[in-house]
Order: C-alpha cells, then sequence, then structure tokens
C-alpha cells in the first residue's frame, strides 16, 4: 500500500545560482529520510522554479517495515549471580529494554558468553512521521547565503511564503514562520492564480495549467527548441554558453524567447566587450554570423506566453543602448589614457598589503621574466618583447572598462597595446599572460605570453608563500593551485626546459631582492616543492595509474617534462603485459638488495662468476645512452635501455649467490647491485608498481 | 504620466499602506537609506512604516549634464516597512500597476541583488527588480544596519525614479522627461547638473575638503559624547558626502580609501548603537503604538 508524497517550499525569487543546488539538497534529504525511516518508496523526482523548491516521491510505504533487532546485555557471568539467579545488572537491563529477563538467550561473542535480546518493533504509519520529518527536512536545509524576515528567528534562502504538502490526497499539517501547509500552490506570478493540488502525484500538470513548469530539464528543452528555431528561421547562430542558460533556467517560470536588435554602429567596439556587456548586465545570448562575428541582434528569455513580445523587446533596446552606449564611452576615454599614465597609476593599487602595490608586482614579474628567458636563452627580439610584455602586462587594470568588466583584464589590455602601436607579438603576450584561466582554458600560445605568464604566476604564488598564506583545504583565496597547475600545463605544452628547482630561484631571488622576506627562502623552497609535487602528482594522475605515479614522482619531479615522459612510458610498458612484470620483479631483487650494500662501488677484479662480469657490462654498455636519453626527457628509449639488461640481471640471480662468503665478493656483487640501482631510480622507484 | 503624477501616485499608493509620508532630509546624502528615517529607524524593536521621495547626490555620477542616463542628482522612492510584511511584493507590483505598468505586457523579474553599503555598515539581502531589462527598484530585506543585526527585518523599497520615468514616458534621454506638462526635466535640474559637476571636478578645494572631512569627522565625535544621536548623524552624512565629493576629484588613493571608509563605518557604528540605546531608555515608545502604524 502506498501514497505519493509531495513537499513544496514556496518562495520569493530564489537567486538563479543557488536553486539547482538547493533542489538536489531537498531530494537527498528526503531520500535519505525515508531510507533511515525504513519507508519503502518508489521514483523520486525533484523540481525548482524561481519560486519554489519541490519534491515528489512515487509510491511512498504507507507503513514503515517491521524490524527485529538483536541487542547484547551483560555476560554471563554479570547476568548471574552465584545461585544461577539472574543479577541486578541483568535486571536493571530488563528493565531498560522493558522486557521479561525470559526473554533473554545466551550467545557466544569472541569466546565470552552475553545475553541478548531479539525485539521486534512494528512499524509506524508514516502519515504519523511525515509532518515532524518535513520540518526536520525543512530546517536543515543550508545555503551559501541565509537571511531573515519579518520578525521571525528562521534563516532560509529567501523568505518562505507557502508550503505544499501532500501524502495522497491527505495535507501534511505543519507550519513555519507563520505558514501553515495546505494543499493550495500557487501559479505563475502574473499568468497564474492559486490552484489546488488534489492529489500529490498530480503536481507538476496543476501547475503546468497555472503556466509554471516545474521540471527544470522541461525548461532547458523548451528554451533550447525555442532558440534553434529562431537561429533556423534567422540564419543566426545564437551562441548559448551553458553559464548562461543555467542561470536565465532558473529566472523564469513560463519561458519565451524573443530577440531585439541594437545600432550597428556600436559593432565598431570589440566583440568581447558588446558580449560581455550583453551577458553579464542583460542576461542576453549573443548573435553571430556563420564566421563568428557578432550581428547587431540579441536573444533574450522572457518569463512569460507571447503576448506583448514587442513591448518588452523594444524596452530592452533601450536598456542596451545605454548599456552600450556606456561602453562606448569609456572604451573611447580608455584610448585617450597613455600606458605610461596608466602604469604609474599602478602604484597606488594595493595588490596585498604585505606584498605591495600591483605595481612593485609588475616590476618583480619583470624581472622574473627576463631571468627565465637568459635561462631558456631566447632570441634577442624575443627578450625584448618579454621585457616590455612583463612591464605592460597590467596596465588595463585601471581602464575603466575593466573597472566594469573585471573579466576583460587582458582582453582591453591586448586591444589598447595593439592601438597604442606597441609590437604585435607584446600586445598578444598582454592577453596570453593571464592564460590558462581555468583548468579548461588554452594556455598561451606564444613564447613571449608564456614566460609573461609563468613570472606573474609564480610571483603571486612566491609572495604568498612569502607570508604565509599556503593554500590548505577548500581554503585557497588566490587560487594558488589553479596558478600552480597553469605553470606546470605551460611547461609541458611548450616543452620548456625550464626546472622547478630553477623557477624557484629566479622568482626567490627576485623577492629576497625587492622586498624584505620574514620567512627563511629556504623555507619557503620547500614548502613549494611539496606543493608543486601535489600539483604534479594530481596532473599525472589525470592520465596514469596511480601507482606509476607514485613510481616515477619517488625519482624526481623537478624536470616536470622528464616526469611526465617517464610516467607516460612506464604506464604504456605496465599495460604492455606479463614480460614486463617480471622485468620489474627483476629490478625490485635489485633494488632490495642494493639496500643492503654499503658502497656502490664495484671491482672489477672481485668478480667470480661470468653471470657477475656479463651483468656488469651489459649494464656499462646502456649508461652512456640511458643517461642521455633521461638528460634528453625520453623516457620511453631510457625504458627501453633499462630493458635490455633484464636478461642479464635474470641469469646473475640465477647463478650467483650474492651474499657470498668472502666478504670482499659479497661486497662486491652488492655494489655492483647498487650501482645498478642508483640508475633505475633515477626512471623510477618500480618497487612501487602494483601487480 | 508626467514625474509629478508618478512621485504623488507612490506616496498616495504607500499612504494607503499606512506609511507615514516625509519629506526629503536636508542634509546632503547619496542614497535614501542614508535618511535618519531609514538608518535609524530600521533599528530595534519598533514598528515603522514610512515613505518618501529622496533627492540622492553622486558627485562622481556627474556628467555635465550631457549623459541622457547619469545625473549627479537623481531622484529616489523610498519606502521602509518593519517588521516586513508577509505580502511585501504583491504590494510592490500592485504600486507599479497604480504607475500604470501592467505585468502582463511586460517582462518583470526579481534578480538576486545583495545590497551593501560598506561605509555605513549595512547589509542586506533582496534583487534588482527588472522590467524589460532595466533596473527600477532596489529591494532589500535589510539584515544589519550600522553593524547592528536587524530585528526584526525591515524591507526596503527604492524606485529609481528617472529610469522608471523614462520608461513609463518612453523617453531616451533624462533632460526631456516631462516633470509637469510643459516643463522638463531638463528645465528644472539641468543647470544645476552642469554646476554640479564643473564644482565638482573642476573647482572643489581638495584641501579645504579634507579639513571639513576631520573637522566634520570631530563634530560627529563631540555630539556624540553627550549621546547626541541626530546630531552626530548629521555630521556623519556630511563626512560621507565630503568623502564622495574627494573621491569624485580623484584625491583619495585606493590605499587611503579604505582608511576614510572605515571612519565614518566607525561613527556610523556608534550612532546605531547609542541610538538604540535611546530608545530603549525611553521605553521603545512606538512599540506601544504599534496599532496606530497598523502593524
Amino acid at each position: 500500500m502506498s501514497k505519493d508524497l509531495l513537499f513544496e517550499i514556496g518562495l520569493e525569487e530564489v537567486p538563479a545560482r543557488f536553486l539547482r543546488a538547493a533542489m538536489e539538497q531537498l531530494e537527498e534529504r528526503m531520500v535519505k529520510w525515508l531510507e533511515q525511516s525504513r519507508i519503502a518508496h518508489g521514483v523520486v523526482h525533484s523540481y525548482a522554479t524561481p519560486r519554489r523548491l519541490a519534491v515528489l516521491v512515487k509510491s511512498v510505504a504507507e507503513k514503515q517495515e517491521d524490524v527485529q533487532e538483536e541487542v547484547k546485555g551483560p555476560s554471563r557471568k554479570i547476568a548471574l549471580d552465584e545461585n544461577g539467579n539472574w543479577s541486578k545488572a541483568a535486571l536493571g537491563f530488563a528493565r531498560g529494554q522493558g522486557v521479561d529477563p525470559e526473554q533473554f538467550t545466551f550467545k557466544e561473542l569472541n569466546g565470552v558468553e552475553y545475553i541478548y535480546l531479539t525485539k521486534s518493533s512494528n512499524g509506524v504509519e508514516t502519515a504519523a512521521l511525515l509532518s515532524e520529518a518535513l520540518l526536520g527536512i525543512l530546517s536543515s536545509m543550508t545555503f551559501p547565503k541565509h537571511m531573515r524576515w519579518g520578525s521571525y528567528e528562521y534563516k532560509f534562502i529567501r523568505p518562505i511564503r507557502w508550503i505544499t504538502a501532500l501524502f495522497g490526497t491527505d495535507v501534511i499539517d505543519l507550519e513555519v514562520t507563520g505558514v501553515k501547509s495546505g494543499n493550495v500552490t500557487r501559479g505563475h506570478r502574473f499568468l497564474g492564480t492559486e490552484a489546488v493540488v488534489a492529489e500529490a502525484g498530480a503536481y507538476s500538470e496543476v501547475l503546468r495549467g497555472q503556466h509554471v513548469i516545474v521540471d527544470v530539464k522541461e525548461r532547458e528543452g523548451m528554451i533550447l527548441e525555442q532558440i534553434e528555431s529562431l537561429a533556423a528561421e534567422k540564419n543566426w547562430t545564437i551562441a548559448v554558453k551553458d553559464d548562461l542558460l543555467e542561470e536565465v533556467l532558473f529566472l523564469v517560470e513560463t519561458p519565451t524567447v524573443l530577440n531585439g536588435t541594437f545600432d550597428p554602429s556600436f559593432l565598431n567596439i570589440p566583440q568581447d566587450v558588446l558580449i560581455t556587456s550583453m551577458r553579464e548586465h542583460q542576461r542576453y545570448f549573443p548573435v553571430l554570423d556563420g564566421e563568428g562575428q557578432l550581428l547587431p541582434f540579441f536573444v533574450t528569455v522572457r518569463n512569460g506566453d507571447k503576448r506583448s513580445l514587442d513591448v518588452i523587446a523594444k524596452g530592452n533596446e533601450k536598456v542596451l543602448r545605454a548599456r552600450l552606449s556606456d561602453a562606448k564611452f569609456f572604451y573611447e576615454e580608455d584610448q585617450k589614457l597613455e600606458i605610461k599614465d596608466a602604469l604609474s597609476k599602478l602604484e597606488s593599487i594595493v595588490f596585498h598589503e604585505e606584498i605591495g602595490t600591483v605595481g612593485d608586482k609588475v616590476r618583480r614579474i619583470r624581472r622574473i621574466a627576463d631571468q627565465i628567458g637568459e635561462t631558456l636563452h631566447i632570441s634577442g627580439t624575443d627578450s625584448e618583447s618579454v621585457s616590455r610584455a612583463a612591464d605592460i602586462c597590467k596596465f588595463d587594470l585601471v581602464t575603466q572598462m575593466v573597472y566594469e568588466f573585471p573579466e576583460l583584464q587582458g582582453v582591453m589590455g591586448e586591444d589598447y597595446t595593439r592601438k597604442a602601436g606597441e609590437r604585435e607579438d607584446v600586445a598578444k603576450a598582454v592577453f596570453e599572460h593571464y592564460q590558462p584561466r581555468s583548468a579548461s582554458d588554452d594556455v598561451p600560445s606564444s613564447l613571449v605570453g608564456s614566460i609573461v605568464s609563468i613570472a606573474d604566476k609564480i610571483d603571486t604564488i612566491v609572495g604568498c608563500f612569502s607570508i604565509g598564506i599556503i593554500p590548505t583545504g577548500s581554503q585557497d583565496p588566490y587560487a594558488l593551485r589553479r596558478q600552480s597547475q597553469g605553470i606546470v600545463q605551460i611547461l609541458l605544452a611548450k616543452q620548456m626546459p625550464l626546472t622547478l628547482s630553477q623557477l624557484f630561484d629566479i622568482a626567490l631571488g627576485v623577492h629576497a631582492e625587492l622586498r624584505s622576506l620574514d620567512r627563511q627562502p629556504d623555507d619557503i623552497r620547500k614548502d613549494l616543492v611539496e606543493f608543486f609535487g601535489l600539483r604534479v602528482k594530481k596532473l599525472l594522475s589525470e592520465t596514469l595509474r596511480y601507482d606509476v605515479v607514485d613510481a616515477v614522482i619517488s625519482a624526481g619531479f623537478d624536470d616536470v617534462i622528464s616526469v611526465v615522459s617517464r610516467g607516460e612510458a612506464l604506464m604504456q610498458a605496465v599495460n604492455s603485459g606479463d614480460d614486463f612484470k617480471t622485468t620489474v620483479e627483476s629490478f625490485n631483487r635489485v633494488s632490495n638488495l642494493a639496500a643492503k650494500a654499503e658502497k656502490a662501488e664495484v671491482q672489477e677484479p672481485l668478480f667470480v662468476e661470468e653471470a657477475e662480469s656479463n651483468l656488469f657490462r651489459a649494464w656499462q654498455s646502456i649508461t652512456a645512452d640511458y643517461h642521455t636519453a633521461l638528460s634528453e626527457r625520453d623516457g620511453a628509449k631510457a625504458l627501453a635501455l633499462l630493458g635490455d639488461i633484464k636478461e642479464a640481471v635474470t641469469k646473475f640471480f640465477d647463478s650467483v649467490m650474492v651474499m657470498a662468503e668472502d666478504e670482499r665478493v659479497r661486497a662486491n656483487r652488492l655494489g655492483l647491485l647498487a650501482s645498478i640501482d642508483r640508475d633505475l631510480k633515477q626512471f623510477a622507484d618500480f618497487n612501487k608498481l602494483v601487480w | 504620466m508626467n514625474f509629478q503624477q508618478m512621485i504623488l501616485t507612490l506616496q498616495q499608493f504607500w499612504a494607503n499602506q499606512n506609511c507615514i509620508i516625509v519629506n526629503p532630509y536636508d542634509t546632503e546624502k547619496g542614497a535614501g537609506t542614508m535618511n535618519p528615517m531609514t538608518f535609524l529607524r530600521s533599528l530595534g524593536p519598533e514598528p515603522w512604516k514610512v515613505a518618501y521621495v529622496e533627492p540622492s547626490r553622486r558627485p562622481s555620477d556627474g556628467r555635465y549634464g550631457e549623459n541622457p542616463n547619469r545625473l549627479y542628482q537623481h531622484h529616489q522612492f523610498q519606502v521602509i516597512i518593519k517588521p516586513s510584511p508577509d505580502n511585501i511584493q504583491e504590494l510592490y507590483l500592485d504600486s507599479l500597476k497604480a504607475l500604470g505598468v501592467n505585468a502582463l505586457d511586460h517582462d518583470i523579474r526579481f534578480v538576486e541583488d545583495n545590497w551593501e553599503n560598506p561605509s555605513l555598515g549595512c547589509a542586506g539581502l533582496g534583487w534588482e527588480v527588472w522590467l524589460d531589462g532595466m533596473e527600477i527598484t532596489q529591494f532589500t530585506y535589510f539584515q544589519q544596519v550600522g553593524g547592528i543585526e536587524t530585528n526584526p527585518v525591515a524591507v526596503e523599497i527604492t524606485y529609481g525614479m528617472e529610469r522608471l520615468a523614462s520608461y513609463i514616458q518612453e523617453k531616451e534621454n533624462v533632460f526631456d522627461l516631462e516633470w509637469v506638462d510643459g516643463i522638463s526635466y531638463g528645465d528644472v535640474f539641468h543647470q544645476a547638473e552642469v554646476e554640479h559637476s564643473t564644482y565638482t571636478f573642476e573647482v572643489s578645494d581638495v584641501k579645504m575638503l579634507f579639513t571639513l572631512f576631520n573637522m566634520y569627522e570631530q563634530e560627529a565625535g563631540k555630539a556624540m559624547e553627550r549621546n547626541l544621536v541626530f546630531p552626530a548623524y548629521d555630521y556623519v552624512l556630511k563626512c560621507s558626502h565630503t568623502f564622495n565629493l574627494l573621491d569624485a576629484r580623484g584625491a583619495i588613493s585606493v590605499t587611503e580609501r579604505t582608511g576614510y571608509i572605515t571612519r565614518v563605518r566607525n561613527l556610523a557604528r556608534q550612532v546605531a548603537a547609542t541610538y538604540m540605546e535611546e530608545r530603549e531608555k525611553l521605553g521603545f515608545p512606538l512599540l506601544k503604538k504599534g496599532g496606530d502604524l497598523n502593524v
């Protein structure tokens, strides 16, 4: 016997960005309660619109499941007195459990006998539990921002205005902040009215009749379908960005797509500016032609039906005109600002009180970037561009456009730099030095941009580490993890032969030179090594098995390209099959015995067996090439060379008794193994592999 | 509907909701929230319902009367109701209807906008209300005023009168708005816009303004020594306006900015705390008169 269960919380407009998580949370809490309460149920649907959060659980059992549980009491020794009668302890246990001691049984646990009691409790009617449960669920909801309203102490994401709570056709009674639950929901704010939900399962259809599409997926489908048909009709490409669609989805209860236009003369402003203004200020979808060029139209989604769409389009056009006029004004004003004047303004913008102004930061970026350039032996032209790009990379922070749209930092910088007649590679680097902006963003395409980007990022990281700002857990206010990840991504993508220790040395040196450091550079370096180690590990773990990652990281990650190359080669070998497994086993025997060696030294005259000198020769024959391969970061080649000595290793163990009685022979054999092991460990710690 | 009729309509509408209609406060301020009818009265347990027009000065928004949308001084219509009534959104939408805005012919949305006024230690949660994409109203549940948690919570509705009028009257330029028949917004305010912009950006005496800021701050402190909340608050407002003038002149660096805002906020906090104490000494008189305010 089951009924549907509906719980709808009617709210004043909930911020769009919180709605999906809130909807999921309500469902989770509801399901968790049902399961903990042993109430069987069917499919769960959750719904959300700006004015409501709801969960509908199909086929909820009308009664909790009966349950039998075993309760353990005192041990037999304590439960019975010397005469074999129930002791005080046993009687107390019986009283506590509300049973007669005659119901006790004895059972052994770890060699001791205990009193056991089998209790069965009959399930309660679900209906009797629901009021308290729903109130509990409501009160336990958490949100990124809470508020109070009226005279209530209660906190919720927005004021609660109605509650619809039904078990089948019965109202579940509850009351919060003066709102009593009922079976009356509210329709669309303007198109609908109040409406009775006679039966829980009818919820979404009742609201459909009131111009509310409660199902999020269905609303999304409606928006996309209307956008697609508009695009087809007009031969437009409508740029639907996921995060904007997500927001719009939760701003409307009945979506109707409409479009408007703006004066084509605004198209002289950079496309990014227009798109940002339309998206960020107005939540409009921009319209492009087949080549990705912006057209003077926009698409927006109204919360309502098709009535008076022309009036609404006109209103929106008016607002956009004012917005774009502002943007145009900023764009023109910004170009009157000379780069050198903008740079002097950076001196009064505080980057961080203890690390200095943005002006200070720029001076450090310049020196770090120059030194990276020297280390990489870049050309004279490139190094001029690196210096200039580093000097001016932050100037757009004081432009009006970036003040208005912070996300256009770099974008405006590139445009204004080019307009100011700077070199093309400098302009490009001003944009690229922010890349990658996120884990999925591209790395800089140019060498100049890459170098300035690394310099900017390592400066921020070293600056923060120097005053003890080191990310822990979820605390990472300066996004240092992302920035370190960015550095590693660039080094790899550009195959830059720059080691982390070279980079740390440069950055620590510049910081020590230009500001007074409270922490010892060596302490900072230790933290940096650990921090970057985790980033490299995370990056490798995206494609490689964890044991492979551990194995190659043990051999060092200072050279990021090398560790990745070694990791990829090792992963491939591990996947290649059993043959490699035996190779690793033989390497591990080398390592295990090498640990017993006092010195990694070999004296040829002390070899007794042929297998000994064979192994020595096999190893000698690969060492030069092996080290060259390692220094050329060719993991596959290095690993293949190691494979070449496998046979000699196997034969060695088959025929040589390492722990010989003669101390010198023994030491020499261990010394050989230790020497080989030292080379193996430059590739990976093969012991870390798991089979 | 002309500008004057809009004001009268809103006044009548909120008077019908038992709001006290008061007149603008006579000290310069950047927003209707800073009027003591809002800032002080939204504190403490006493019920309160008030509505008024507030001419609000934003020196850095001055554009010499040349920009069709930006003004040195604009008009807010401000409503404060404490505690916030359960049907406040419906009341607000009815007020739009009174102004001739039929919701079915428009796209009206409540878009998240959490409001903060750091220099007064105020924070609230709510929305900006959009009419066909244009922000026409700020709608806020005060959570904190002068650094003090509000209890009960007051709701503040701030209509941006020029924006609303430009929509209702279908005008592109604020100076073309009709104040009354035959008299435009420009006729009434254009000269002042030009002169205030000129003064703000070209003429104001920075040294004198810094001196004034310090003097106002000291005077506020002096008034506070005698628990004279209202006079002290007037000087807080003067500090705030003086700061805005200095800021518009570009005389305050980013680093100093925080310092000045903190100074104003500290004063505002003191005033708020003392106001609460003084009302308590009086026995929160409006609590007993709750019936008259119909809350």
